[in-house]
C-alpha cells in the first residue's frame, strides 16, 4: 500500500500543496484535487493531447505524468492563459476564427500553440502542423485552428 | 483510469548510487520509471502489474549529451525533444533526429526518453534501428559494476533483453561515422503523425572508392525486437554504387525479417514494404 | 445577423476552459459507476460471480431484476435490454450484464475485473453473409431488422434491351465517431415533494430520447424526469441513440445508492461499445444506352444493423432514397434491408446510410465511364437531375436545379482537366509516386426522412427574460456545430435585433420544449424556422398588448420586453412544424417527397500514393456545395471541413476491427483519425440558392460533407494507379497492397 506524498507544485502562478497517492495522474490531481477542470481527459494513452498542460515550460500530457514526477513543478492550464477578463491572443483567435468547435480540444491546442508561437514566433503551416500534431480535433479538420495560430503569431510577433 | 493507485509505490532516489543501492537491497522489486510515456499508459489501461517504481528522472547522472572527438555519448534521460535540438546530432547521426522527429508528437517528445525507448524493448520503437544503424553501444551500471554491450547483441527475443534486474540502462555510446557517408531513415506509420511504425528501416553506409565499405541497416517492427538486417548488408557489402545486386538484396531481406499480422499491419504488407523501403534506400545509395 | 460570422456563443467559455463539460460538473459525494459486460459475442447468462478480496458490502450494484420500470430502452423499435438477467440471452460481446458503483473510483475498477460471469456461449453471426444465410437464426423471422423496396417504372424489361448492362459491388467499414470527449452521466435520483424526481445530466444530442427512455426505464410520468445536457465535446450522432442506454445505467445506479452517480466512460470502453456507423454492401446494377443516357438502375444494399434494431430501420430508409443518387433513371428498384448480427449495435453517424449508397453510387457512376469508355464528367452530366425531373420514390425536383454547374466549378476550382493532363504524363515514368484526381457528386436530404418531422411535431419557442433580452428555448443541443449561434441569429434577423440580445436557454427538459432530436441536420432548416415564427408571435405579441410600438429600436424593443416580463411575470412565445403544403409521403410505398428539400455537392479530390508503401495523401480538396442560405459563414465552413476530414478518414484510415463479434482496436492509439499533418487545406465554396422552406432559406449543412469525401478520394485513387478493385473503404495502405497485388499477380 503505498503512501500519499505531499505535493506541492505551482499552477497558473499559484501555489498549492496537495496530498495524494505518488502515482495519482498530474491529470486527476489538477481536475479533481485542484478542481481545474480546464484540462480535458479524451483518451488516458497520451493519444490525444485534451489533457496537454505546460510542465516547467514544456508541453506534455498530463495523463502520463505521475504526481511524484510534478513535485515542485510550474504548471501552465487552460486557465492560466487569459489575463483576468483579457484574453490572450490565441484565445481571441480562436474564437474569432472559430478554431474552437465542440471545444473539448482547445485547451491542450492552446497550449501546444502557445508553447509553439513561444519556441517559433512566425511559424509556417508545416511548423503549426508539426506542433499541434500530438493534439487530436475531430470537429474543424484544423484548418480554422491553423488560420488561428496565424492570427495570434501575427499578433504576438509585433514588437512590443 | 483503470490502475489500481495503492497497488503502484515510488521510490525517487537523489543519486544513481542510492539507485543502484536500493536494487541491490530488493533485487528484482522495482521497475525503473524515466519518462513514464510507456509505463504511464500500461498503467492507466490497468494492465501494470502491481510495482514498486523507482523514479530515474531526477537523477543528473543520468541526463546530458557528451561529445568527444570520436562519439556522442547520451544520457539515459536524453529526450527526443533533446535529440531534435542538438546540433551535434544532426551532424553525425541525421537518422537519429529522424528517429525522433517521427516519434509520438512534442509532448511525448518532451518527456520520453532514450533509454525508455530502448528498454521498453518494442520491435516498434523508432530510435533502435537508427541506433543499430550507427552500431551504438550501451552501458549498463549494476552494483556489481559497469559493463558495455553492443546494442545488436542486448535485445534476444520479444520483450527480453541482456538487461539485469539489479541493472540500469545509464548510457548510450554512439561511434562518430568517418569517411564518407550516407544516411537513411523512413518509418511507415499508421499515419503522418503520432503513429506506431509499421515498419520502419535505418541505415548507414560507408563508401569507399564507389564502393559499400561499411553498411548497417537496422529493422523495426518486422521481428520480436528491433535487428539488424545481417542477410541483405552481405548482399550488399563490398558492392560497387554502380551495380548494386537490388534484387539479391531484397531477397536476402526476407531472412532477416519474422513479421507478425497486428492491429496495425499484415505481415505481408511489413514485408512488402521493408523490402521496397530497401529499395527506395538503395536507389538513393546509387545515386550518391 | 443571417448571413454574417458572429462568433461563437459559448465560445468565450470554451477557449477560457470554463466551459462545463458532463464530467466537468462537481457533485459532492458522488459514486463512481461502471459497468460489467459479457465478452461473449452469443450466449446465455447463467451467473455472476463476485471474486475475493473486493469489499462488496460498499457497493451498490444493480442487475436486470432490479429495474423498476421496462428494461427496454425506447427506440423506433423497443427491442433492447438495458441489462441482461440470469437466463436471458446475450445477444452481443458488450451486452451490459452488471452495473457497479462505489466512491473509490480505482477500487470500482478493481472490482470490476473481479466480476466473473458464467455464460453458456451459442453459436454467433458476426457478418452479413452469414446474417443472410441465416447461419443461425438470431432475430425475429429472417434475421431482418428492416427491409425497405423502393419502384420507380420496371427495370426488368430494360436488361435485355439496354446496350449495356455494369453491376458492381461496394462495401463500406463501420466507423467510429470519435467525439473527443468520451460519453459521460451524470445522475441523482430522490424524492421531491414526496415523489420520486429523476435528473441526469450528460453529453447528450437528444434531451427528449433520454427523457423518453427514463421514463420507461422507472415507469415514471414526465414530470418526474428531467434531462440536462451539459456541454458536449463532440457527438456526430455517436450521442445521439447511445445517450438513453447509459443515461438510463446512471440513472438506476444513482437511484439504487440514492447517491449522485457519475458514469465516465473512459475511451477503451467508449470505443468498444457505443454505436459506429452501419458496415455496408451494395450490389449496383445498371443498364445504359450506347449514348451514356442512364435506363435503369437496381440496388441491392444491405447495411450490417449489429444486434438490436435501435436507429438501423431509419438509418436504412435514408441510405436506401439516397441509393440512386442525383441521377435521372426511368426505371429503379431499390432492395434494402437490415441485418441482425452479434455485435454492438451501430446508429447514427453523420450521413446517417447515405454515405454508404452514395460511395457505391459515385464509384459506380467512374467505373461505368470507364467501361462505356465515357468521360466520368460527361457520363455525369448526361444524367443529372433537373428540375421537372423526378427522383425513385416519385419526388419531382421543384427548384432550379443546375448540378452541371456545380460539378463544373469543382472541376475548375482543383484544376481538374489540366492535372488529368498532367497526371497521365508523369505517371508513366519511374517513381513510385502517382497522382490522381478524382470527384463525387452527390445530395443530402434535409430533415427527416419521409414524415419524421410530421411525427416528432418539433416545438420551439423564445422567451423574453427580465433584463428585456430574448432567450431561445429549444432542446437542439450545441455540440460545436454552432447550433447556440445560429439560432439567436435567426431569431435576431426575425427581431431585427443585435444578435447579442439573443441567447440560448439552457437544455433543460424542465425548461425547454422538445424541438425533435439534434440531427438529419434538420436544426437550422427545422426548428430554425419554427423559430422564426415564434420570434414573430413574440413581437406580435408585444405589439397587440401595448407593449411595443413599431417601428422599434433594439433599445426600445429591450425595455418593452423588460417591462413585458416585469407585468405578466413571464413572456413565452412557441411556434411548431407544420408540414409545408404540397409535400406527400407514404411510409408503406416508399413513395413521395423524401425530404421537403435537399443539399448538393460536388467534392473533387487529388491524391499522391507512394507505391512503395501504399500510403495516401490527399493533396488538394476542394468542396463545393448548394446548401441554400448559409446563415454563418465561418460556422458553416467549419462543418463542411470537419466533415470532410471525417470523410477522408473513413475513405482511407479508420478501420474497425473485430476480432469474435469485439473491437480490438479501441484505443486511439490503433483507430487511426487524422491529425493536423494528414490533411490538406480544403477549399470551401457555398452556392447560395435561397430555399423557402428554411429560415432565410437555409438548408441542412451538418451531415452532406460526410458523403463525398470518401468516393471522390477512392475515385481519384483509380485515376492514379489505373483499374484495381478499388470497392471498398477504408482504403487503408494494406487493402490497397492486396488490390495492386491482385493486378501485377494476375
Ligand atoms: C502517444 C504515444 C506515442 C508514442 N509514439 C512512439 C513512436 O512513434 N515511436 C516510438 O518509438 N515510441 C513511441 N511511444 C513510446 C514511448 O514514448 C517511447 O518508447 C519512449 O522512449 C519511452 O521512454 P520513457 O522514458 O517515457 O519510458 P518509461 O515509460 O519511463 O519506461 C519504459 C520502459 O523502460 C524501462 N526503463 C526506462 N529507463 C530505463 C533505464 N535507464 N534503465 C533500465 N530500464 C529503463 C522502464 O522500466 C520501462 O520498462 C509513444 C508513446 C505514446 C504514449
Ligand atoms: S487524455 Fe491525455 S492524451 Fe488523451
Ligand atoms: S473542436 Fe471539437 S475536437 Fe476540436
Amino acid at each position: 500500500m503505498a503512501d500519499r506524498i505531499d505535493l506541492t507544485l505551482t499552477v497558473n502562478g499559484a501555489d498549492h500543496r496537495v496530498s495524494v497517492p505518488p502515482f495519482a495522474r498530474l491529470l486527476d490531481v489538477l481536475r479533481e484535487d485542484l478542481r481545474l477542470t480546464g484540462t480535458k481527459e479524451g483518451c488516458g494513452e497520451g493519444e490525444c493531447g485534451a489533457c496537454t498542460v505546460l510542465l516547467n515550460g514544456q508541453v506534455v500530457n498530463s495523463c502520463l505524468v505521475p504526481a511524484v514526477q510534478a513535485q515542485g513543478a510550474v504548471v501552465v492550464t487552460v486557465e492560466g492563459l487569459a489575463d483576468g477578463e483579457r484574453l490572450s491572443s490565441l484565445q481571441a483567435a480562436f474564437l474569432a476564427h472559430n478554431g474552437a468547435q465542440c471545444g473539448f480540444c482547445t485547451p491542450g491546442m492552446l497550449l501546444s500553440a502557445t508553447d509553439l508561437i513561444n519556441r517559433c514566433p512566425n511559424p509556417s503551416d508545416d511548423q503549426i502542423r508539426d506542433g499541434l500534431a500530438g493534439n487530436l480535433c475531430r470537429c474543424t479538420g484544423y484548418a480554422k485552428i491553423l488560420d488561428a495560430v496565424h492570427t495570434a503569431a501575427a499578433d504576438t510577433g509585433a514588437p512590443r | 483510469m483503470r490502475g489500481y493507485l495503492p497497488d503502484f509505490d515510488v521510490h525517487v532516489p537523489a543519486s544513481l548510487g542510492e539507485a543502484l543501492d536500493l536494487m541491490a537491497q530488493r533485487p528484482g522489486i522495482f521497475t525503473p520509471l524515466a519518462g513514464g510515456t510507456d509505463l504511464m499508459v500500461v498503467y492507466n489501461a490497468g494492465r501494470l502489474k502491481p510495482t514498486c517504481f523507482l523514479d530515474l528522472s531526477r537523477l543528473a547522472e543520468l541526463r546530458g549529451i557528451e561529445e568527444d572527438a570520436t562519439s556522442l555519448c547520451f544520457g539515459a534521460l536524453t529526450t527526443f525533444t533533446e535529440l531534435r535540438e542538438c546540433r551535434a546530432v544532426h551532424q553525425h547521426f541525421p537518422n537519429l533526429v529522424k528517429s525522433a522527429r517521427a516519434t509520438g508528437a512534442l509532448a511525448i517528445q518532451n518527456r520520453g526518453t532514450l533509454a525508455g525507448n530502448i528498454a521498453n524493448a518494442s520491435p516498434a520503437a523508432d530510435t533502435p534501428p537508427s541506433l543499430l544503424a550507427y552500431g551504438a553501444e550501451l552501458e549498463l551500471v549494476s552494483p556489481r559494476g559497469l559493463r558495455r554491450v553492443a546494442y545488436d547483441q542486448f535485445h534476444r527475443g520479444y520483450k527480453s533483453m541482456d538487461l539485469a534486474a539489479d541493472e540500469l540502462l545509464t548510457r548510450i555510446l554512439v561511434p562518430k561515422p568517418a569517411g564518407r557517408g550516407f544516411h537513411y531513415f523512413r518509418k511507415v506509420g499508421t499515419r503522418q503523425a503520432q503513429a506506431i511504425s509499421k515498419t520502419c528501416l535505418a541505415a548507414y553506409a560507408r563508401i569507399e572508392e564507389g564502393c559499400v565499405a561499411e553498411l548497417r541497416i537496422g529493422l523495426g517492427s518486422v521481428a520480436p525486437a528491433p535487428v539488424r538486417a545481417r542477410n541483405a548488408e552481405a548482399a550488399l557489402l563490398g558492392q560497387p554504387l554502380a551495380s548494386l545486386p537490388v534484387a539479391a538484396a531484397r531477397e536476402a531481406l526476407l531472412a532477416d525479417m519474422s513479421p507478425i499480422d497486428d492491429i496495425r499491419a499484415t505481415a505481408h504488407y511489413r514485408s512488402v514494404v521493408t523490402r521496397n523501403l530497401l529499395g527506395q534506400m538503395l536507389r538513393e545509395l546509387a545515386s550518391l | 445577423m443571417i448571413g454574417a460570422s458572429s462568433p461563437r456563443k459559448e465560445g468565450r467559455a470554451k477557449v477560457l476552459g470554463t466551459a462545463i463539460y458532463t464530467d466537468d460538473k462537481f457533485m459532492p459525494g458522488a459514486l463512481h459507476g461502471l459497468t460489467v459486460r459479457s465478452e461473449v459475442p452469443r450466449g446465455i447468462l447463467r451467473a455472476i460471480h463476485f471474486g475475493e478480496g473486493i469489499p462488496w458490502g460498499e457497493f451498490t450494484l444493480v442487475t436486470a431484476a432490479d429495474i423498476p420500470g421496462t428494461n427496454l430502452v425506447a427506440s423506433v423499435v423497443d427491442d433492447q435490454p438495458f441489462l441482461i438477467g440470469i437466463g436471458e440471452e446475450i445477444t452481443h460481446s458488450q451486452q451490459a450484464v452488471l452495473l457497479l458503483a462505489h466512491a473509490d473510483r480505482h477500487l470500482a475498477e478493481k472490482a470490476r475485473r473481479a466480476v466473473r460471469l458464467e455464460i453458456e456461449e451459442l453459436p454467433a453471426v458476426l457478418d452479413i453473409q452469414s446474417s443472410l444465410d441465416l447461419q443461425p437464426l438470431i432475430y425475429g423471422a429472417d434475421n431482418l431488422l428492416k427491409e425497405i423496396r423502393i419502384a420507380k417504372g420496371d427495370p426488368d424489361p430494360v436488361w435485355a434491351q439496354a446496350a449495356h448492362v455494369i453491376e458492381g459491388e461496394y462495401r463500406t467499414g463501420a466507423q467510429e465517431q470519435m467525439y473527443i470527449e468520451p460519453n459521460a452521466m451524470l445522475s441523482v435520483v430522490e424524492p421531491k415533494n414526496g415523489v420520486l424526481q429523476v435528473t441526469v445530466w450528460g453529453s447528450l444530442q437528444c434531451p427528449y430520447y433520454v427523457h423518453g427512455a427514463l421514463k420507461q426505464l422507472f415507469g415514471l410520468p414526465e414530470k418526474q424526469v428531467r434531462v440536462v445536457a451539459m456541454e458536449m465535446g463532440g457527438a456526430f450522432g455517436g450521442k445521439e441513440d447511445y445517450p438513453s442506454v447509459n443515461g438510463g445505467h446512471a440513472a438506476l445506479l444513482a437511484w439504487k445508492s440514492a447517491k449522485p452517480v457519475r458514469l465516465i466512460y473512459d475511451r477503451e470502453e467508449d470505443l468498444a461499445c457505443t454505436t459506429k456507423r452501419h458496415p455496408s454492401r451494395t450490389r449496383l446494377r445498371t443498364a445504359f444506352a450506347e449514348d451514356g443516357t442512364l435506363l435503369a438502375l437496381e440496388a441491392d444494399f444491405i447495411l450490417d444493423g449489429g444486434a438490436y434494431a435501435t436507429l438501423s430501420p431509419v438509418v436504412l430508409s435514408r441510405g436506401a432514397v439516397h441509393a440512386a443518387s442525383v441521377y435521372r433513371c426511368p426505371h429503379v428498384r431499390i432492395h434494402a434491408r437490415a441485418v441482425a448480427t452479434n455485435t454492438p449495435p451501430p446508429g447514427a453517424f453523420r450521413g446517417f446510410g447515405a454515405p454508404q449508397s452514395l460511395f457505391a453510387m459515385e464509384r459506380h457512376m467512374d467505373i461505368c465511364a470507364r467501361k462505356l469508355g465515357l468521360d466520368a464528367v460527361e457520363l455525369r452530366r448526361k444524367n443529372f437531375l433537373r428540375m421537372g425531373d423526378t427522383m425513385a420514390t416519385g419526388q419531382v425536383i421543384r427548384e432550379d436545379l443546375d448540378l452541371a454547374g456545380l460539378m463544373d466549378r469543382a472541376l475548375t476550382a482543383i484544376g481538374y482537366r489540366d492535372k488529368r493532363a498532367a497526371f497521365a504524363l508523369t505517371n508513366p515514368e519511374d517513381g513510385p509516386i502517382k497522382r490522381g484526381v478524382g470527384f463525387s457528386v452527390f445530395m443530402h436530404g434535409c430533415g427527416f426522412t419521409g414524415n419524421g418531422e410530421s411525427h416528432v411535431a418539433s416545438v420551439a419557442g423564445v422567451e423574453g427574460l427580465a433584463d428585456g433580452t430574448v432567450a431561445v428555448l429549444a432542446a437542439s443541443t450545441e455540440m460545436g456545430q454552432g447550433k447556440n449561434t445560429v439560432f439567436a441569429q435567426i431569431v435576431a434577423e426575425a427581431l431585427q435585433l443585435p444578435v447579442d440580445l439573443v441567447d440560448t436557454a439552457p437544455v433543460d427538459t424542465d425548461r425547454v420544449p422538445n424541438s425533435g432530436p439534434t440531427v438529419a441536420s434538420r436544426s437550422t432548416m427545422m426548428v430554425g424556422r419554427i423559430l422564426e415564427d415564434a420570434a414573430i408571435g413574440f413581437k406580435q405579441a408585444l405589439v397587440q398588448q401595448d407593449f411595443l410600438a413599431e417601428p422599434y429600436t433594439p433599445e426600445t424593443f429591450q425595455a418593452a420586453v423588460a417591462k413585458a416580463v416585469a407585468t405578466l411575470g413571464s413572456l413565452r412565445c412557441y411556434g411548431q412544424y407544420h408540414r409545408p403544403p404540397g409535400l406527400q409521403w407514404n411510409d408503406v410505398t416508399y413513395q413521395g417527397d423524401a425530404y421537403p428539400t435537399y443539399s448538393w455537392a460536388c467534392y473533387a479530390a487529388e491524391v499522391a500514393v507512394d507505391l512503395d508503401t501504399c500510403e495516401v495523401k490527399v493533396a488538394d480538396f476542394v468542396a463545393v456545395q448548394e446548401v441554400g442560405r448559409v446563415v454563418n459563414p465561418t460556422l458553416a465552413a467549419g462543418q463542411i471541413e470537419g466533415g470532410v476530414a471525417q470523410g477522408i478518414g473513413w475513405g482511407l484510415w479508420e478501420e474497425v476491427t473485430m476480432q469474435r463479434g469485439r473491437m480490438i482496436n479501441n484505443q486511439m492509439t490503433n483507430y487511426i483519425i487524422p491529425t493536423s499533418v494528414d490533411l490538406p487545406r480544403i477549399q470551401v465554396i457555398f452556392l447560395e440558392n435561397a430555399h423557402a422552406g428554411g429560415p432565410g432559406g437555409a438548408k441542412g449543412i451538418g451531415e452532406l460533407p460526410m458523403d463525398g469525401p470518401a468516393p471522390a478520394v477512392v475515385n481519384a485513387l483509380e485515376n492514379a494507379l489505373g483499374t484495381l478493385r478499388l470497392d471498398e473503404v477504408p482504403m487503408t495502405p494494406d487493402r490497397l497492397l492486396e488490390r495492386c497485388e491482385e493486378v501485377t499477380h494476375g
